[in-house]
């Protein structure tokens, strides 16, 4: 027998088999222009200044989930992926993978919900591309978009600005989108259950610009949630994260789904959240202007960067700690 | 949701510290350590999930015990679940079962080799499953404690309701009394109080520890899955070794009832039989088991399918069974952490969502924090 080795869905996940994916086979091929690090977006030098460019899958399921729908997060997450590296959202793409049979009903919602989002973010959707599969061959919808941004002077960002004593935010309650769809998946039917956080970042970034000199590093957690963005920053590195746990925002239906299903709310996405590390000094001004914003409303300091060299640890509600890690496959475990 | 917060209050966890701690100078003012063994993997997870081992004194040692069914799951259960994939039979199957391994392979290895194996999240899966595929055996994988025994064979209950023949379990099923038993009778393992498990007990009922308090002289105290139980659960343990008692304290009385459910127990002894079982490192363990009774012997896979389940081979330098015994930290197997992670599991206790060794590496600082706590 060879020796052949498969894509498992958990290579999707977000998490390590994510990452040894995409450094195994990705990086080796393209990793040394602006791909180098693996930034959220690509800065590249342009006339006058400089622009960050980014692109994003959206395969969501189900297509439409309380809180949104695939329209909604395709224009978010390609929106906040610019957003996080510094810049101003100005273009997207929005390419299309229809399949045969899917009603045109949902189809116009989720397009005007590209609108509006679009609308939303001040972002104009300027080209795209539609193709039709056969029955069978799609899974309804899938969505494509690229982004341009023009980057921001003010914020010189990057994972290895991060040191010892800086603060760890967060711009609102975790895990909302990830414990939204899920619920959905799993036919949960809640009377007011969790609802999906997608929403844009930009407006709390640019709130933000002239501190943005305190501002080392911002990213969206997404699939993997904070657990994997927070890992990422410091693996390898000198520093590490101390997390306390009565201080991460939780909505309660999300904290209810969560324990249900036996998830770590650490581990599961959010669509319009932000982690930022920045100069101590720095944060009650940033958690000031973003509670002033609506999608800043739940924003908390999650925690502080210290010297425990590429860990992440989180204070429990005990008062002990333990490990923060990276999730790892997808599985429902037992109840016993 | 305020009411899983009432279980998670800091303030409270502070003074069962304290209390705990008070506790820990007077046992070594009396020169005694206290070894308690968890029996439950959930009781495993949720105390490195809050980090509830390093808040404890120095006197007072946490063990893990064999409460993970996926753990105690000897390889030749996977070697004939394997042989029955071979045979054109759909397995179906809860997704911890997937990446155990077995003695020449686990169930993904099957699955890539062209077995058909289904992962469900309810064991009526089966059935309908069985129903959609008329013309071939579905075989459900059945391991687990008296918890899961009840929703699996209610498998039985539903294909012979719904006239379905093509469905049968693979049993391995697992009793909790007798392993406590077993550990209690081994003279090379220290145990001086067990934390009963929480789900368990709901079926079984708290008076089923009585033997070991009474017989052995050791302290038993039922308690749930949140850390305040689980803070609460020591303490009473540790009240009960500073009096010399040794008594079964029902401290989950919010779910556990003294005689446990006799809704669920019936259910049991109705399709089920004691049966010797072997677990993995332990060996086996005399009535330990249950098997389908003989009347229901079209729905055991076994029986129907002409396969038995023989004792399998595991990788030589897993050390799982001295740590399902709780004999072996997780982090002092050689292997841990290595060579055996959760991405490449060696061992079944670093598969399982409950196992200890994937408790360790999930959760455990394994060196201490810089310049101590936060």
């Amino acid at each position: 027998m060879s020796a052949e080795t498969f894509i498992q869905l958990a290579h999707g996940g977000g998490g390590r088999l994510t990452r040894e994916l995409i450094e195994n086979e990705v990086v080796p091929r393209f990793g040394d222009g602006p791909l180098r690090g693996l930034p959220d977006g690509a800065t590249l030098p342009a006339q006058g200044g400089r622009l960050i460019f980014t692109t994003d899958s959206f395969v969501v399921q189900p297509l439409e989930f309380p809180g949104g729908n695939i329209g909604h997060l395709a224009v978010h997450g390609t929106v906040n992926d610019l957003s996080v590296c510094g810049g101003e959202p100005k273009w997207l793409s929005l390419a299309m993978i229809i399949e045969e049979g899917l009603p045109l009903s949902v189809l116009r919602r989720v397009l005007d919900s590209v609108r509006a989002a679009a609308d939303d973010c001040g972002v104009a959707v300027v080209t795209g591309d539609t193709k039709v599969v056969a029955r069978g061959q799609g899974d309804g919808l899938y969505l494509n978009t690229a982004g341009i941004g023009t980057a921001w002077a003010e914020f010189e960002l990057g994972q290895e600005r991060i040191r010892e004593g800086d603060a760890v935010l967060v711009s609102g309650t975790l895990a909302d989108h990830g414990m939204a769809v899920l619920s959905v998946r799993q036919n949960l039917d809640f009377v007011n259950g969790p609802s999906s956080d997608t929403g844009p970042v930009h407006r709390l970034v640019g709130a933000i610009r002239d501190l943005g000199a305190a501002v080392r590093f911002m990213r969206d957690p997404t699939r993997g949630g904070a657990a994997a963005v927070l890992n990422e920053c410091v693996e390898g590195r000198a520093s590490g994260i101390l997390l306390v746990e009565t201080a991460l925002p939780l909505a309660p239906a999300t904290q209810a789904v969560a324990e249900m299903l036996g998830i770590d709310p650490l581990h599961a996405a959010s669509e319009g959240r932000l982690i930022l590390f920045c100069a101590p000094e720095a944060a009650t001004e940033i958690l000031k202007r973003w509670r002033a914003l609506p999608e800043g409303a739940g924003a908390a300091r999650i925690g502080t960067v210290n010297r425990d060299a590429g860990r992440v640890v989180l204070e429990t509600v005990t008062g002990g700690h333990r490990l923060v890690d990276v999730p790892r496959g997808e599985l429902l475990p037992r109840i016993c | 949701m305020n009411y899983i917060n009432a279980f998670r209050k800091p303030e409270v966890a502070a003074q069962f510290v304290r209390l705990i701690a008070e506790q820990g100078r007077e046992l070594a003012a009396q020169g005694k350590r206290v070894h308690i063994m968890e029996v439950c993997g959930s009781h495993t997870m949720a105390i490195g999930r809050y980090g509830i081992r390093e808040l404890l004194p120095e006197s007072v040692e946490l063990i893990s015990g064999p409460g993970c069914p996926v753990c105690v799951t000897d390889p030749g259960y996977i070697d004939a679940a394997v042989e029955l994939a071979g045979k054109g039979a759909i397995l179906a199957t809860f997704g911890d079962m997937i990446r155990v391994p077995g003695s020449d392979s686990d169930l993904t290895q099957c699955r890539t080799a062209g077995g058909d194996v289904r992962v469900c999240y309810s064991p009526t899966s089966a059935v309908e499953l069985a129903q959609q595929h008329p013309d071939r055996e579905v075989v459900f994988l059945a391991i687990g404690f008296e918890t899961t025994i009840v929703p699996v064979v209610s498998i039985v209950d539903e294909a012979l309701r719904a006239g379905v023949r093509n469905v049968s379990l693979l049993t391995a099923f697992k009793l909790v009394p007798p392993a406590l038993h077993a550990l209690l009778a081994d003279k090379e393992i220290k145990i001086d109080a067990y934390l009963c498990p929480a789900h368990v007990s709901a079926i079984i009922g708290s008076q089923a520890y009585e033997p070991f308090a009474k017989d052995y002289h050791v302290p038993c105290v039922v308690a749930g899955f949140e850390p305040l139980d689980i803070l609460y659960g020591v303490n009473g343990i540790l009240g009960q070794v500073l009096k010399g008692e040794a008594k079964v304290e029902n401290q989950y009385a919010r779910v556990v009832r003294p005689g446990g459910n006799p809704k669920a127990q019936e259910r049991i002894a109705r399709y089920l039989e004691p049966v010797d079982a072997v677990w993995r490192g332990v060996g086996v363990i005399p009535a330990s088991g249950l098997g389908l009774r003989k009347e229901f012997a079209a729905y055991d896979a076994e029986k129907k399918l002409g396969v038995t389940i023989r004792p399998g081979r595991q990788h030589a330098g897993c050390r799982c069974g001295d740590v399902i015994k709780g004999k072996l930290r997780p982090t002092a197997c050689p292997l841990f952490s290595k060579v055996c992670t959760p991405d490449h599991p060696v061992g079944p206790c670093m598969v399982s969502a409950e196992g200890t060794c994937a408790a360790y590496f999930k959760y455990a600082l394994r060196e201490p924090l810089p310049g101590g706590a936060s």
